[in-house]
């Protein structure tokens, strides 16, 4: 038999039966379905949290008080066990180091803020000038805090958009004066919206100079250190360079925890990839399920047409041209099915695009190559046994049946 | 007399219900010449079926030999075995067997389609057969559209549109009105007087009659032959 001839043969042969075709096209769409969008919403999930983590800020180092792993017994511990605080000297020390680009202390607590007799409360940040550009923000008004030493700021303040907007409303905010605690600050800037994200929303954030926020937290110590590396390729080498420093510092004990950024990117990127990976399998179960549909509706498909089989077999059709047609017809059905799977699914995905506009939800190549690939291979594998068993037809026995 | 197109010899066909054998066919030896019109008659059970399916190439014999056109097609492969069937020979059923779904020009066309001729030739040689069986204004109707007549006449078209060397009717007029009937006969009888070779099973004894050469199965045995009569 021709291609062409077989091919027309099984269609018409699917499409003679809409009921059965169309059950089997759905069973084969829902299972690729499936697929396409639980693996969308994986790996929408995983970009998700790589985009957020590369707005932090690129080529970042962090440096954070206290060592989070154990690396076996050291005899500085048994001695002291409280970790020394990270100080502004650590932070300005690590300009030394050849790698480093920027360094921006970060000096975390939450505070009242008032003004005009509105009080509110707020998250204070305590950072220097390059906090900026190290964390890629941007200003909708006024300046950022001015360069100086960062022992002795001046009493500048930069406010997030929402506060602006509860304490000052319609009127300016920038050179009034605002009391933060017990002190009182000029606002210099306003933060442009960053909307939510990972880090701190700059939102209903207070950014003053460190050393007045330490002085208002009365400590000396630093919540975190952020240092930026000069370029990707030396981001390794202010890591090591970053921990000798500190290590110096501390009386040759290693009790800061250095990160890099690039390093919780790969783990995020990892398990959730992993977990998109693991949802594809579970969806590609129901792609199973559709393939053993597919073989039962195949199976009784040829139980009720054994006159037909007997018939061609009279009329000259070999085995093989037999099972040859009952294949096309497995997977023929499986393929539509997967198309119709593949525009259900990226349907879905466009929908929750359209819902959720912040979520990435496109589904990766290679889960719709795979779902597609397993629609065709469980169809057509499902679908050998039925064939073959039209093929072994007895023609007397079929031509009997009426 | 040539060589006959059609001898079989010591055929024996055994089936197995249960733990009975059941001898459809006792040995069984018949010759039946090119372009000869034969009727195979009997009660049921009388295994005249199941010779015709032999003849057909659908059942293969238990033990003897099969010889069609001088060839030895006992010993073929199934695949050989359905090149045969479809360039030799034509089944013309009781129950007519289209395809439902097929329409009637595209039943016709089956057996072409199933050798893979090429459509052009197809095309053509259907609208021949279409035209001889005065079918032209039924070419695109279903099944379900004919009437029995034509429906019958749609599946001799099948037969012979490979131009075999054999047609093989089991009961052809076994579902038809007797006027249909005379019809469908009248065709496969002109068929025959065009050197196709005519094999009919039949029930009715004057159906019978019509035929050249009339053979008798009784118990899986052959009772009477016309043939071996006259020669006596």
């Amino acid at each position: 038999m021709r291609a062409p001839d077989l091919i027309r043969f099984a269609r018409d042969a699917a499409t003679g039966n809409p009921l059965r075709a169309s059950l089997l096209v759905l069973a084969m769409a829902i299972g690729v379905a499936a697929v396409v969008v639980l693996t969308a919403l994986g790996d929408g999930a995983r970009r998700y949290v790589v985009d957020e983590f590369s707005s932090l800020g690129t080529n970042l180092v962090i440096v954070l008080p206290g060592r989070s792993q154990t690396g076996g017994f050291n005899p500085g511990n048994a001695i002291t066990n409280t970790p020394r605080d990270l100080t502004i000297d650590d932070a300005q020390a690590l300009l030394r180091a050849s790698s480093v680009q920027r360094v921006v202390p970060l000096a975390v607590g939450t505070s009242e803020i008032s003004y005009g007799g509105k009080l509110r409360e707020v998250m204070l940040a305590g950072t220097n000038a390059q906090f900026l550009e190290v964390r890629r923000l941007s200003l909708a008004q006024g300046r950022f805090l001015s360069e100086g030493d960062w022992r002795r700021g001046a009493s500048e303040a930069v406010i997030g958009g929402k506060i602006r907007d509860e304490l000052f409303g319609a009127q300016s905010a920038l050179g009034q004066l605002i009391r933060v605690g017990d002190r009182r600050f000029r606002v210099v800037g306003v933060m442009s919206s960053t909307g939510q994200g990972l880090g701190m929303n700059t939102d209903e954030l207070v950014i003053i100079p460190v050393s007045l926020a330490q002085a208002m937290f009365n400590s000396n110590t630093l919540f975190r250190i952020m240092v930026e590396a000069g370029s990707r390729e030396s981001i390794d080498a202010a890591k090591t360079q970053v921990t000798e420093i500190i290590k110096l510092r501390h009386e040759g004990e290693e009790d800061v925890t250095v990160i890099t950024q690039d390093a919780v990117l790969a783990t995020f990127d990892k398990l959730l990839g992993t977990l998109t990976l693991a949802v594809a399998g579970i969806a590609a179960i129901s792609l199973a399920v559709a393939g053993i549909l597919v073989m039962n509706v195949m199976l009784v498909s040829v139980t009720q047409r054994t006159a037909e089989i007997g018939l061609l077999k009279a009329l000259g059709a070999t085995g093989a041209t037999i099972r040859n047609a009952f294949l096309t017809e497995a997977a023929m059905l499986s393929l539509a099915g997967a198309l119709v799977g593949y525009l259900l699914g990226q349907g879905a995905a466009a929908l929750i695009r359209q819902l959720y506009p912040t979520f990435p939800a496109y589904p990766p190549d290679w889960a719709v190559i795979a779902g597609l690939s397993t629609a065709l291979v469980t169809g057509i594998v499902f679908g050998v046994l039925p064939a073959r068993q039209a093929a072994r037809l007895d023609p007397v026995q079929s031509l009997a049946k009426r | 007399m040539g060589s006959a197109l059609i001898e079989l010899s010591a055929i024996e066909r055994v089936f197995h219900l249960g733990d009975s054998e059941v001898h459809a066919l006792r040995h069984l030896e018949l010759a039946i010449d090119s372009g000869d019109y034969v009727a195979v008659m009997g009660p049921s059970g009388s295994g005249k079926s199941t010779l015709l399916n032999l003849l057909g190439l659908l059942d293969r014999p238990n033990a003897g030999t099969y010889h069609l056109e001088g060839r030895d097609v006992t010993t073929l492969s199934p695949e050989e075995q359905a090149r045969v069937r479809s360039e030799r020979i034509g089944f013309v059923f009781q129950s007519f067997h289209l395809v439902p779904r097929l329409t009637a020009a595209e039943n016709i066309a089956l057996p072409m389609t199933l050798a893979g001729i090429d459509p052009a030739q197809r095309a053509e040689r259907v609208a021949q057969a279409l035209a001889d069986y005065g079918l032209s204004n039924r070419a695109d109707h279903r099944p379900d559209q004919l009437s029995g007549g034509q429906r019958q006449r749609v599946a001799i078209a099948r037969a012979t549109i490979m131009q075999p060397a054999m047609i093989l009717a089991d009961e052809p007029t076994g579902n038809l009105d007797r006027a249909t009937g005379e019809d469908v006969m009248r065709l496969l009888e002109e068929l025959n007087s065009r050197g196709v070779t005519l094999i009919v099973v039949t029930h009715d004894t004057l159906l019978g009659a019509r035929a050249h050469r009339q053979l008798l199965m009784e118990d899986g045995e052959l009772r009477h032959d016309s043939a071996v009569l006259e020669k006596a």
